[in-house]
Parts: structure tokens; C-alpha cells; sequence
């Protein structure tokens, strides 16, 4: 079907600015991504998938201009041990990152990869945001595919001692970054991955996660900090039997967030938890989109999403779970919840669930309410401060996102960045 | 210590009074027990006098310790020495037992101007409390009486008390939903704070809880009004015939 034209001409308006890197292994692929997205087109409001979000700024040509915020608070896992990989603006900085090299897994450069003939980067790039193009068209992932200007492959073959830590610092006011990076995580190998920094005023950043049986990847991730960048990120990820995959994100800033969740379960007993803690004030507007296929016996996946929203802030949950023919005995487990601080914000959740096995236990829910009067008095009764009983009460309506964290210390960071986020606005 | 004049009270939403003119007067050191027909409004004066919103008094006062309650936010109250043990104790999933109860300590000191406690100094307290009071250290780590019994509940309430030590302590219904063991420890923990510069109001249906704890002056509540008040022999008059003489009498 060809593309409506108002589709196409925004697509080659984008496009124009955009050129493909010219060699290197991913040539093929980038070209490939190319291909399928003119096939189907840039999103725009009209599409189902983005009745939420309007995607405009994110398809735009130029990135909308978004200032640098300053404030004296540390960064994300400050305190934590961790092998640091910084991006500035979507650029690998070798200065500010740590030696690459540690027991267990091997880091490498995109564009290093494409020097040589044989990788396993290259049988991942594009495969899995390809086939996570069905049933759902998901253009900004291939957008990245083609046009990503740099970013990582992690093999990981032991348990590295320490997290992998991606940061991604923002430094000019328009700058427009395309990450992509690509994850294999081996039989029995485990690892965790940060990711945190406000990237750039326009991120594009997708992340194709394979892993093979016995595999475990815990994924950590703090959207900050700037208010005025935009986000658009895609974690795809592939999980063999008896693989785990855990994944959480806290978005504390931002104007606009988009994050999509592709997960597909092929092999039995797999475990995929993907969680999400979100406050935002004002002109924020968080989308989390999130789709999780069940193809394999026994799997369990759980999505749990809670979104504090106040002064006219947005939530948008859009989850899915698809269990396939044959995907016998899936307990599949579904939560997005909101806390609306006062009336003018609002949150837009479109839980689906959709099974082609009769042996399967799936429930959803998702709810909007305001903070509990009752419990508010019964803190104050005790004195204390209606705000701090508000922040109490907050922090205690997103303990069920944040303790799917497993690290103790990256959550306990998590919650004082939280704590933090709602002490300075209260 | 607690005075309470004239006191009015309607719903805030619909045009109810509940309170028709609540007289009281608590002095420091004694224990005063309300007694009263369920919906009678006992739990409502405790609620208005802790500074619950959905209430509007339209006449007389409240005042402790020579300080307007009326005016004071809900905690202002807790700081300046009052506090309710509910009637219904309130559950709050996400926010441990421990952490709330530090937090409350913390923010009454702080708002009276004394040292915070540090979490140690807090730590070897309430464990010394609760365990008078039976408290298993799970229980402390719990969510806010989630999932607690009606008992422990009440007892969670009396822990609280001994921890912030208000000058004015409501208890309401605090023996109902308790065994005659748990009603035991929980008088025995409300006689152990009881002393000179401290007052309380005890409200109950039952006679039982006064055995434990003698109170100095009982009232009778009916519609709205202090009806009539007496010596300890008044309770044991309500729990011999109830309520329907004194109504009589009154009227
Ligand atoms: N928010 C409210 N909305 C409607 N009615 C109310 C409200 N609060 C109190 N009332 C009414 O006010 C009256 C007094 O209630 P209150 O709870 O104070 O009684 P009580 O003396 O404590 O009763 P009990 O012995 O059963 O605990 C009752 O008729 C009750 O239904
Ligand atoms: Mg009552």
C-alpha cells in the first residue's frame, strides 16, 4: 500500500538532512532500515500507536532547541562502582570513559566493529528492530537503525564484576543524537546495564538485547534531567529459555519521552519484568509502549508502571501481551497505575492482552486516583508535614515499580533521586 | 488542659450538625471516658479535634493547653501535644511501620525545636516499646498496619502513643477488636504514660476497659451533647442498664 502523502513528504523532509555512513559491516542493514521505513513512513498523529503522543517533534527535521538545566545535584549512581561509557550529545567520548576492558564481557565500538569481517554484531544489528516491526510498525526504531551516528555492542560471555554504565551528557541546546546499541548476553553469563543522562536535546536511541539460554540482563535506567530534551528510545529484546531480562526505568524530566519496550519470550521458563517510575510536573509528557510476546512454554513476564503527574503533566501506558499459539502455561502479569496530584493532569492507559493458548494466566489492571485523604490525615495526625506525608505517600504508590530493582544500591539511589525530585518541588 | 466550650459541628458537605454543643473540660492528670449511643458523635469530636477536613465547626471552641486547636493544621496538633488513637486505624501499603513512625517523632520534635533522634537512638526505643507492648520486630518492619489483625492494629496505635508521648491522648474504641490478654497490655500501656501532666479521653462502649483503666470522670454522650457526667460508678450504671434511664432523665 503506498504511503499517504502528507506521510511521505514529512518522512522525506526528515530524511533529507540524514545521510547513511558510508562503509563499514552495518552498511546492509542501515540500508535495509532505510528500505522499510519509506515503506512505512514516519509516524504521525493519525497512527493508532501515537493517538497519545504526538510525535511531531520527533519527527521534525531540526530538533527543538532544548536548554541545558544546571543543577548542583550528583549524578545518577554517583556512588556506585561501574564501568563508565560517555556519550556527549550522542558522541563516544574516549576521554571521559573509563578503559574498556574488564573480565567477562567485551565492549567495542560500533564503528570498530565494522572493520572486521566476522562479529556477532552484525547477525544483531537491525534483526531484532526488524522483526519487532510486526505486528506493530515502530518507524523511529528503523529510523535508527539506518542513521544511528554511533554507540556500543556489549558481549557478554562471564559476570563482569560491575555494571556496565552508558551516560549520556547533553551539551548542546540542539543537538540531535542517534544511539544504537547491541547486547548478547551468553548462555550462564549475567550482567547489568546503567544507562542515565538527559543524552540530547533530541535522542534517538535504540538497544537490541539477545539473550541466549541461562542468560540474565538486569537493565537500570534514569531519564533526566534536562526538562526541555525529548526522547524517543526502543529496547528490543529476544529471550531463550530460562533467560531472565529485567528492566527499569525512572523518568524524573523531559518534555516529551516515548519509551518502547519490545519483548519477545522464545524460549521456556524465560522470565521478562520490565517496571517504570515516572513524576513529572507541567508541559511533561511520558509515554511508556510496551509489548511482550509470549512464545515459549512456561514464561512469565510482568509489566508494572506507576506515574506520579501533577500541574497538567501526561502519562500514557500503552502494554501489550501477546501469547501465541502453544504458549502453554504463561503467567503473564500487568500494572499501570497513575497518581494525579490535582486535576489538570491526566493519564491515558490502553492495556491490551490478546491469547492463542488456553492454558495461560494473564491479568491486567490499570487505575487513576488521587492521593488517599485518609492516609494523608493519619500522617499528619502523627505530625507530620501534609507535604511530607504527600512525598510519603508518593514514594509509597511507586514502591512497586522501584522493588522490581534487585540491586539494593541502585534502587536505594533511585529512591533518593526520587525523594530528592519531590522534596524540590514540594 | 483540653477545653472544649459550646463546640458546634456540621458536615462540611451536607447540612448535618453532629455536635450540638459539646462541653468538656480535661485536666492534666486525669482520665476522662466518654460513654455514648452508637452515632451519637464521640468519634466525630475526635476527629475535629485532631483537625480532620470535612468538618465545619460554626460555634464555640477548642483550646489546648491555652492554644486555639481550631486553627492549627492537623500536625501542629500532633506537635502541639495532641493526639487520637483511631477508631479505625489506617492502612498505608509502601510506607513501613518503622520509617512512619521516625518520621512523626522527628517532625514533632523538630517543630518543637528539640534535637531530632538519630536512627539508632530511635531504633533502641521502639524496640523497647514495642516490646512491651508485644510487637514482634516484623511487625515494625511491615507496611503501615497492612495486613495487621484488629488487635494489632490497636496495639500499632498505643505504640505510637508511647513513642510521641502527647500531653492529650483520644482513644477511641482502642479495646475494641481486642482479647482480654491484648486489652491487658494495652491498659497497661496507656497507665504506664498515664501521669501529672498528662490528660486522656477514653472513649468506649465497655465498662472492661475501665476496670484497667480508672478513669476520674465519665461522660455520657447522646446526640451531639455531653448528657450527663459522673464518677466510675456512671459506666458501671451504662454497662447494668444501658442507656435508655439516663436518656429518660435527661430529656
Ligand atoms: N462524613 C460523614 N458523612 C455523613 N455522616 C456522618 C459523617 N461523619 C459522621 N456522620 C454521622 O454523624 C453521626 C455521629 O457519628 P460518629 O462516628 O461520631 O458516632 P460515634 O459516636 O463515634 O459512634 P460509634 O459508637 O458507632 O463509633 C452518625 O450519625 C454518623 O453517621
Ligand atoms: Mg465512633
Amino acid at each position: 500500500m503506498a504511503l499517504p502523502e502528507v506521510k511521505q513528504s514529512a518522512t522525506e523532509a526528515r530524511l533529507a538532512s540524514l545521510s547513511l555512513p558510508t562503509a563499514g559491516c552495518t552498511r546492509d542493514a542501515r540500508e535495509a532500515a532505510l528500505a522499510r521505513l519509506r515503506e512505512m513512513g514516519l509516524p504521525n498523529r493519525r497512527d493508532e500507536y501515537w493517538k497519545y503522543t504526538r510525535p511531531d517533534t520527533l519527527v521534525q527535521p531540526e530538533a527543538p532547541k532544548a536548554a541545558l538545566f544546571t543543577a548542583d545535584e550528583p549524578m545518577m549512581f554517583d556512588g556506585i562502582d561501574r564501568l563508565k561509557i560517555v556519550f556527549i550529545d550522542g558522541v563516544f567520548s574516549p576521554e571521559a570513559s573509563d578503559d574498556l576492558s574488564l573480565e567477562g564481557v567485551q565492549i567495542e565500538r560500533l564503528e570498530d566493529i565494522c572493520c572486521k569481517d566476522i562479529h556477532w554484531a552484525k547477525e544483531l544489528y537491525g534483526v531484532l528492530e526488524a522483526g519487532g516491526q510486526q505486528p506493530v510498525a515502530r518507524p523511529l526504531a528503523a529510523l535508527n537503525t539506518a542513521f544511528a551516528s554511533d554507540g556500543v555492542a556489549i558481549h557478554v560471555t562471564g559476570k563482569p564484576s560491575k555494571p556496565i554504565s552508558l551516560i549520556y551528557n547533553h551539551d548542546s541546546e540542539s543537538s540531535d543524537a542517534f544511539l544504537h546499541h547491541v547486547i548478547r548476553v551468553e548462555n550462564e553469563a549475567e550482567v547489568t546495564i546503567l544507562e542515565n543522562g538527559p543524552a540530547a536535546s533530541r535522542f534517538n536511541k535504540c538497544m537490541e538485547i539477545d539473550i541466549a539460554d541461562g542468560g540474565i540482563l538486569h537493565h537500570v535506567r534514569a531519564q533526566g534531567r534536562d526538562h526541555e530534551r525529548r526522547a524517543a528510545t526502543h529496547m528490543f529484546a529476544r529471550l531463550g529459555a530460562e533467560s531472565v531480562y529485567k528492566s527499569f526505568t525512572l523518568t524524573v524530566n523531559g518534555v516529551l519521552t516515548r519509551n518502547e519496550q519490545v519483548v519477545e519470550l522464545t524460549g521456556d521458563d524465560a522470565v521478562a519484568h520490565v517496571a517504570g517510575a515516572c513524576v513529572g510536573d507541567g508541559d511533561f509528557h511520558h509515554d511508556d509502549t510496551v509489548f511482550i510476546t509470549h512464545d515459549a512454554v512456561n514464561c512469565e513476564s510482568r509489566q508494572v508502571f506507576k506515574k506520579v503527574l501533577r500541574n497538567g503533566a501526561t502519562g500514557v501506558f500503552q502494554g501489550k501481551i501477546l501469547v501465541k499459539e502453544g504458549a502453554q502455561k504463561t503467567d503473564g502479569y500487568q500494572i499501570s497505575q497513575s497518581l494525579l496530584l490535582d486535576e489538570d493532569s491526566q493519564f491515558l492507559a490502553k492495556p491490551e492482552l490478546e491469547i492463542y493458548a488456553d492454558d495461560v494466566a494473564c491479568s491486567h489492571g490499570s487505575t487513576s486516583g488521587a492521593i488517599d485523604e485518609t492516609a494523608l490525615f493519619y500522617l499528619c495526625s502523627r505530625g507530620v508535614p501534609k507535604k511530607d506525608a504527600t512525598n510519603m505517600l508518593t514514594l509509597a504508590f511507586l514502591a512497586e515499580a522501584v522493588d522490581e530493582i534487585e540491586n539494593k544500591a541502585l534502587a536505594e539511589d533511585i529512591v533518593s533521586r526520587l525523594e530528592g525530585w519531590l522534596k524540590r518541588r514540594s | 488542659m483540653l477545653e472544649i466550650k459550646n463546640l458546634h459541628v456540621k458536615l462540611e458537605e451536607e447540612d448535618k450538625e453532629i455536635l450540638k454543643g459539646v462541653d468538656l473540660s480535661v485536666e492534666a492528670g486525669k482520665v476522662h471516658a466518654i460513654m455514648g449511643p452508637n452515632g451519637s458523635g464521640k468519634s466525630t469530636l475526635s476527629y475535629v479535634l485532631s483537625g480532620r477536613d470535612g468538618y465545619e465547626v460554626t460555634e464555640g471552641s477548642a483550646t489546648l493547653g491555652g492554644k486555639d486547636l481550631l486553627e492549627l493544621e492537623p500536625e501542629e496538633r500532633a506537635a502541639a501535644g495532641l493526639f487520637l488513637a483511631f477508631q479505625y486505624p489506617v492502612e498505608i501499603p509502601g510506607v513501613g511501620n518503622m520509617t512512619f513512625m521516625r518520621t512523626a517523632v522527628n517532625a514533632q520534635r523538630k517543630a518543637r525545636g528539640e534535637e531530632e533522634l538519630s536512627a539508632a537512638e530511635f531504633l533502641k526505643l521502639v524496640r523497647a516499646k514495642a516490646k512491651t507492648l508485644q510487637i514482634d520486630a516484623d511487625m515494625l518492619k511491615r507496611p503501615v498496619n497492612v495486613g495487621f489483625s484488629g488487635g494489632e492494629k490497636k496495639r500499632n496505635e498505643i505504640l505510637q502513643m508511647a513513642m510521641l508521648e502527647p500531653k492529650m491522648c483520644i482513644l477511641d474504641e482502642t479495646d475494641s477488636g481486642l482479647d482480654v490478654d491484648a486489652m491487658k497490655l494495652v491498659s497497661d500501656g496507656v497507665n504506664a504514660l498515664r501521669d501529672q501532666g498528662r490528660g486522656f479521653l477514653v472513649i468506649t462502649h465497655y465498662q472492661r476497659l475501665l476496670d484497667h483503666i480508672k478513669p476520674d470522670v465519665v461522660h455520657i454522650m447522646a446526640d451531639g451533647r455531653i448528657v450527663k457526667s459522673g464518677g466510675p460508678e456512671l459506666a458501671l450504671e451504662v454497662e447494668h442498664n444501658g442507656y435508655a434511664d439516663i436518656l429518660a432523665e435527661v430529656n
